[in-house]
């Protein structure tokens, strides 16, 4: 399934691109490649499609193809070359930097968005908030029953992202290792690793028995979203574009888009479109966080 | 004076063009085995540096989580084995039935409605089994088992047995259908019955071809990803016995397509995820061997017999 979504997305990224020309020629007679590829995380795959989908409108001439397929492959695309703009919910490796480096070029950060993690159950389950220290317990295995944590006498079923996705590593060092970084925790082994974000909906709306995490503009009303408590004593806060803003929601990140060196060209200037106000409206409609800095 | 010349100008033309029909049937011949022997290189160079990189003792221990360098194959072989096995259970009777069904048994308007549906479900591309488990037979056996999750190797073998049922029936009513008709009216002059016919001469008589169609089946069920990594929950757990049909598992084609897009070409990872794929085609190696083992046997058995 998560194979064939980003080829679909491709598809009618490309229908769109079909009126459009591949490249042209500027004054100085180079060819300029009007062509931008753009991959990687999940995450933000409908957020890129949107923005590639309005980019047609302001400059028809581009033509940007987004695929997903995880963060981790927008990384390994763009060492080998196969993308201009890779997405990524986490940042880069020291170990993929070096690789960057092995092929000759210095992979350049940009922060376009933010990102909260909700925490999702079933409608079902009468549980409806929890500290970090108790869903750390829950995804290590420590915590086996929801009655544990308030709940009905019910086994607990962990539901994950594969480890491929940002969301995952950041899952996991924020959370499972509570930002503790010489944990070596992992997830408890029976955690369901599902390929993709619509195969973890599924199975939380379906399941009373089951905890799950995704993004917040994955989250549909088939899933109840669990109010978060940085510490025992502290508020239990719900994720929102004010609670992640003001930094009371404790799990959310940046998203990223990573180019081959400094931009020039067309993918200058769509990055620099992707932080203007208009982009960033689109940032919002989606259900994602603009991004703090962007005016 | 035509005529006399006529034999003169075909003979060096048959030669010739059959001399290319034969060049090309040879080069197309040999191609295939340069083929499998260029990917069994490729497997083996990109696999197994992992053996040397990674210690042996880890890659038999019971944790499988690549991006904390953990390589732990054990609990993927048990993921497959057990699906497989699942699978097998219940798709063999299922299937050999079916195929008896069509061949002995059934009315002709029943025989021809019969085998194209089976070979229509042959041709159910496994994304569309994948949906159907995902959305319907994952809840379903949840709620009818009372599990806590319906997300199990047992729902992958469900799935499965139906994507390899096809491939079993179709094998297998062919060899039944090639059991000469002298034989069951033979055991029926004997004073046999219809029943006592099929299980005691004809599926017997017909049995490498049975055999065929069920390795056949066996394979692909080891080589199905999609619709396993779909339904089965992709956990690597170690699980043992009957229980663990019914605890989610992590298959190891699952494990090489969901992580093979990821990794870094040339690291450890991609290395290990290469000698999964070493491990699945010793696999089918063997299952290919056995499928031409009882082929073999069986004709040898003939042709003593006639002689």
């Amino acid at each position: 399934m998560r194979r064939a979504l980003p080829i679909l997305l491709l598809l009618c990224v490309s229908l769109f691109a079909c009126s459009g020309k591949g490249s042209n020629t500027d004054s100085s007679g180079a060819t300029i490649n009007n062509n931008i590829q753009n991959s990687g995380s999940d995450t933000i795959v409908n957020l890129a499609l949107a923005w590639a989908e309005r980019y047609q409108k302001v400059k028809p001439i581009v033509q940007v193809s987004v695929t997903g397929g995880g963060s981790g492959t927008g990384f390994s695309a763009l060492i080998n070359g196969t993308t201009d703009i890779a997405n990524a919910s986490r940042s880069i490796k020291p170990e993929e930097v070096a690789l960057a480096k092995q092929n000759n070029f210095t992979p350049v950060e940009f922060v376009i968005a933010r990102d909260a993690i909700g925490v999702i159950v079933n409608p079902a389950n009468p549980v409806k908030q929890l500290t970090m220290q108790q869903i750390s317990a829950i995804f290590r295995g420590d915590i086996n029953n929801w009655q544990q944590v308030g709940g009905e006498n019910r086994p607990i079923v962990r539901v994950s992202r594969e480890t491929n996705s940002g969301t995952h590593v950041y899952f996991l060092e924020t959370v499972v290792r509570l930002g503790n970084a010489k944990d070596t925790t992992i997830f408890s082994a029976d955690t369901l690793l599902l390929p993709s974000s619509q195969g973890i909906i599924a199975e939380v709306s379906d399941n009373p028995n089951a905890i799950g995490y995704d993004g917040l503009g994955y989250l549909t009303p088939q899933v109840k979203t669990v109010a978060i408590a940085s510490a025992e004593k502290t508020p239990y806060i719900l994720p929102s574009i004010e609670s992640v803003k003001d930094k009371t929601y404790p799990i959310s990140r940046d998203l990223y888009m990573y180019t081959r060196n400094q931009p020039t060209g067309p993918i200058k200037d769509y990055i620099d479109w992707i932080l203007s106000p208009e982009a960033q409206q689109i940032v919002k409609d989606l259900g994602f966080i603009p991004n703090v800095s962007a005016p | 004076m035509n005529n006399q010349k006529l034999p003169a100008l075909l003979a060096p033309q048959t030669n010739w063009s059959e001399r290319v029909t034969v060049a090309l049937v040879r080069v197309a011949g040999y191609l295939s085995i340069v083929f499998v022997s260029l990917i069994c290189l490729f497997l083996l160079r990109e696999g197994l540096p992992a053996l040397v990189n990674v210690p042996l003792l880890s890659l038999f221990g019971t944790t499988w989580y690549p991006i904390e360098a953990r390589f732990g194959l054990l609990p993927l072989l048990l993921g497959s084995l057990t699906v497989t096995i699942g699978a097998a259970c219940i798709a063999v009777p299922l299937g050999i039935g079916t195929a008896v069904y069509i061949s002995e048994i059934a009315p002709q308007w029943a025989k021809e409605t019969l085998k194209p549906l089976v070979e229509i479900l042959a041709g159910l591309p496994s994304v569309v089994l994948g949906f159907i488990g995902i959305l319907v037979l994952a809840p379903a056996l949840r709620r009818a088992l009372s599990l806590n999750t319906g997300m199990t190797a047992f729902t992958g073998a469900l799935l499965l047995a139906w994507a390899s049922i096809p491939t079993i029936v179709s094998v297998a009513e062919d060899a039944l259908n090639a059991v000469p008709r002298s034989y069951r009216e033979a055991s029926a002059a004997l004073g046999a019955t219809r029943w006592q016919t099929i299980w005691m001469v004809t599926v017997p008589a017909a049995r490498s071809g049975v055999l065929t169609g069920i390795m056949l089946g066996i394979g692909r069920v080891i080589g199905e990803t999609m619709a396993v990594m779909m339904v089965t929950g992709n956990a690597p757990v170690m699980a043992f016995g009957p229980s663990a049909l019914f605890s989610p598992v992590r298959t190891m084609t699952a494990t090489i397509a969901a992580e093979m897009g990821e990794v870094a070409k040339g690291s450890t990872h991609y290395q290990v995820l290469f000698l999964i794929g070493i491990v699945l085609f010793v696999f089918s190696l063997v299952i290919n061997l056995t499928v031409f083992y009882v082929g073999a046997r069986h004709a040898a058995r003939k042709q003593r017999l006639l002689s």
